[in-house]
């Protein structure tokens, strides 16, 4: 995203995602075990300086659209005894989800 | 821990040590200097594994506002090490 560009959703509440699977270095907020998987839009939670710029000292702007994702638990535990209609909400920043 | 295995999470409450709050006061008192919670888990995450697992949640703190204040000079690594090397060097009673 270049400097001064106005930050827009691309997604909106109950579209379908998936995360991207990449492993950079760095502070990353995307948990690992959630990378590659898709799930839901289940809300937009606004728009907040980049964390990871904050962690390098810079001032993370523009801000980025961050969402609340919903995914199934079965999906991300291959393992889960819970009942299947489970879920786990992550937040989870813009630039890290892709039309799956 | 990050999807990972691990023990059993314990879920006790615990009382606050008197160290543990004083990491946490000037934690808070950095963010006014610009060391971000985002900066601070940076450097939390960059503890090596052995590391990671052996310190403690307040320990952890401590380094990542150590390696803070190191990057902008405030700090060198060397007056850190010998500072710790002379805590520990002090009797119980002093």
């Amino acid at each position: 995203m270049s400097s001064g560009s106005v930050p827009e959703f691309r997604f909106k509440a109950g579209d379908r995602v998936k995360v991207r699977k990449a492993y950079p270095l760095g502070h990353i907020r995307t948990p690992y075990y959630i990378r590659g998987l898709s799930g839901t839009i289940e809300r937009l939670c606004g728009e907040f300086p980049n964390p990871e710029e904050l962690a390098q000292m810079r001032d993370g702007l523009p801000p980025v659209p961050l969402y609340r994702v919903r995914f199934l638990q079965k999906d991300v535990w291959p393992d889960y005894r819970g009942a299947p209609q489970d879920t786990l909400d992550v937040e989870i920043f813009q630039h890290w989800l892709d039309t799956p | 821990m990050g999807g990972l295995p691990a023990g059993k999470v314990e879920r006790t409450e615990h009382d606050y040590a008197e160290w543990e709050r004083r990491v946490d006061a000037m934690a808070v008192l950095l963010m006014g200097h610009d060391i971000t919670v985002d900066e601070r888990r940076r450097h939390i995450e960059q503890i090596p594994p052995a590391d990671y697992d052996r310190l403690g949640y307040y320990e952890k703190w401590i380094v990542s506002l150590g390696q803070a204040l190191i990057q902008r000079g405030v700090i060198t690594s060397d007056e850190l090490g010998r500072k710790i090397e002379q805590v520990r060097g002090r009797s119980p009673n002093s």
